[in-house]
């Protein structure tokens, strides 16, 4: 990989009580790279996620951001990084306007940023809307948009889109895709839709068990499947459903 | 200037939770209106004086109407006499009425009821009237729960009634002599009591379920993943909270200025520093109580099992010294009770910061330690 590290992520594991969620991931991602990682759910995507954002500690192994263990770097690595959680509710009688200044000032930044970032997700109709009065998708659109107010060199989305519909799903992809074209921000999004993973991501972790299961760009792993003993009927585009029931014998969304 | 204050944290945090507090109605109404409203309604129903009806079962029509073949029964003289209004109740009973004025104490109603012992049994065990009169051998007999204090109250008015020679003892001219003196009221008592409890529910509502509330929405989890100081999040939900009690207190406190003449007797500076202490005694109670959990319901069973026992005990609505001796020192000791005793003592007897100063060093220290303790439980997801 030419591009500077930006993740390095060190034979990691992690347990909770009986469940071990994680069980020695190895991955790294570049600048202005976008990782999918991809797998059902409880194979350990989150957590995987949330050692990564600092939020949990690994058991095992280590987690380098930007070079630096977070240990002793909180401040600065809060900083860069942007983050958007499955189901985040914000303060239900605050306007989207407020919501984002309020956001913006935790990072000491001023109403500009806000300007843009509300124009970036769309949402300058629902500047004076409470944030109880959004829709699914306007307040995904939200906290993708409060996730981004920093300017972050690494966004973590865990689900964005989960549970939203088709039209609002794509919303967030063109915002999404326009973050590719115009920074160099890394993103790592967990999903279990193998199309998002397809339409925004240059690099796919599959994951499933805490275990990587495959990792590659989206050529390199449909490619596989060529090798692999059972081929989906040759009718039908092939995608990484086939690699992941190919691999697990189960399906992506089951 | 103003850009700087305008994008700092504090400021956004102080900001958001003032908007969050004043755009909830609900809020408004519990906290602000609610309160008044009680206070009103309990100063007017425990200050203007109130007709009472009392409900006294007869037994056998013979001491109501007279029968030709029995001679006279004391009670049907005694009503005859003092001319008791006959009439039938709405089951069609036969009854006398007889009012016993007292512009002091206010006028008590008797409704003599002719039943016999098994109606009046039934309508004892209702709690529609509470004793039951009968004759026997020439004398007029009670029957009542002596453990009642209703019931014994009832006793005592009827048999110094009928001991009297049968007229009907006029109060005016007695010598009660009721206390209109400002401090002795039951309102004078109340209100000091309501401020208190406004302060901690205020406190355990509005900060304790709010953070457990943000908590299992993950909305502190999303907060604390950003550069945010974790003490301006805490500091701007206290620092609102205590603001919409002073606001809470002040208007309680103007409404009963206006409607029955309240007034602080004691140190004004003294009642300030009380108050601003049970404020922290309470923020801190509520940062303890809401460090761990992220389930609203048991969020809602913890406040409940902590306020209600002290809303009832702390003497909000009646002195806690009608409880059994030994709970007493234990009662004092409730952070709730101090700080409606401290309120009280300064409102109405005068007080000043040498009668409440230990009350203020408690409430503020009990804070501290508890707001240290709930930050080193505390939870953020």
């Amino acid at each position: 990989m030419s591009t500077p590290t930006v993740i390095e992520v060190r034979n990691v594991f992690k347990s909770f009580k009986t469940v071990q969620a994680v069980r020695g991931i190895d991955l790294t991602i570049g600048a202005g790279q976008f990782v999918a990682i991809l797998g059902p759910n409880g194979a350990g995507k989150t957590t995987l996620v949330e050692m990564i954002e600092g939020i949990q500690q690994p058991d095992e192994g280590e987690i380098f951001i930007m070079g630096k263990t977070w240990k002793g770097n909180d401040n600065y690595l809060r900083n860069i990084i942007g983050l958007s959680l499955q189901e985040t509710h914000f303060i239900d009688k605050l306007s989207v306007w407020e919501t984002l200044r309020l956001f913006a000032s935790f990072f000491k930044i001023g109403a500009a940023r806000c300007e843009e970032v509300l124009k970036l997700v769309a949402l300058e109709e629902k500047r004076k809307a409470f944030v109880v009065n959004l829709s699914g998708g306007q307040r995904q659109r939200l906290a993708l948009g409060i996730a981004l107010i920093n300017k972050p060199k690494i966004l973590l989305l865990d689900e964005p889109t989960t549970g939203l519909d088709p039209n609002a799903r794509r919303e967030i992809w063109e915002i999404l895709r326009s973050l590719k074209d115009e920074t160099k921000t890394s993103l790592i999004l967990t999903t279990h839709y193998m199309e998002e993973a397809e339409q925004l991501c240059d690099y796919i972790v599959i994951i499933d068990q805490g275990k990587i299961l495959k990792q590659g760009t989206i050529t390199d792993l449909l490619g596989e499947i060529q090798d692999l003993p059972v081929k989906p009927a040759e009718t039908r585009k092939i995608t990484l459903d086939d690699l992941f029931t190919s691999l697990t014998g189960r399906h992506l969304n089951d | 200037m103003i850009e700087r204050i305008s994008n700092s944290q504090l400021f956004q945090l102080i900001l958001a939770n003032i908007k969050e507090l004043i755009r909830e109605p609900g809020v408004l109404f519990w906290g602000i209106v609610f309160p008044i409203l009680m206070s009103l309604g309990l100063g007017v129903a425990f200050t203007k004086k109130k007709d009472v009806i009392t409900q006294v079962a007869v037994i056998g029509e013979n001491h109501l109407v007279h029968q030709a073949a029995d001679s006279l029964s004391l009670i049907f003289t005694f009503l005859l006499q003092n001319k008791a209004i006959l009439e039938h109740d709405r089951e069609g009973k036969l009854a006398r009425k007889l009012t016993v004025p007292d512009d002091k104490l206010g006028n008590t109603t008797f409704i003599f009821k002719s039943l016999d012992w098994k109606e009046a049994m039934v309508l004892l065990k209702r709690g529609n009237l509470n004793i039951v009169m009968d004759e026997k051998g020439g004398a007029v007999q009670y029957h009542f729960d002596p453990m009642n204090p209703d019931a014994q109250l009832t006793y005592l008015k009827l048999s110094r009634l009928l001991n009297v020679a049968g007229t009907v003892v006029k109060a005016t001219n007695t010598e009660i002599s009721p206390l209109t003196v400002s401090g002795t009221r039951y309102i004078d008592f109340l209100v000091p009591g309501l401020i208190a409890m406004g302060v901690m529910m205020s406190c355990m509502w509005g900060v304790s379920y709010a953070i457990i509330e943000r908590r299992s929405k993950k909305l502190l989890r999303r907060m604390v993943a950003t550069p945010m100081k974790r003490s301006n999040f805490f500091l701007a939900l206290i620092t609102v909270r205590i603001l919409m009690n002073f606001v809470e207190a002040g208007l309680l406190f103007l409404a009963a200025w206006l409607a029955f003449g309240i007034t602080v007797q004691g140190s004004v500076p003294a009642l300030l520093a009380l108050f601003i202490s049970g404020n922290f005694a309470f923020a801190g109670i509520a940062i303890l109580l809401s460090s761990h959990t992220s389930k609203t319901e048991v969020g809602n069973g913890l406040i409940n099992a902590l306020s209600m026992p002290m809303m009832v005990l702390s003497g909000v609505f009646f002195s806690y010294h009608n409880f059994p001796e030994w709970s007493i020192p234990v009662i004092q000791k409730f952070p709730l009770t101090m700080m409606a005793d401290g309120i009280r003592s300064v409102m109405i007897e005068g007080a000043g910061f040498a009668e409440i100063g230990m009350s203020v060093v408690i409430l503020s220290v009990s804070g501290l330690v508890l707001f240290i303790v709930g930050m080193r439980l505390f939870r953020w997801h």
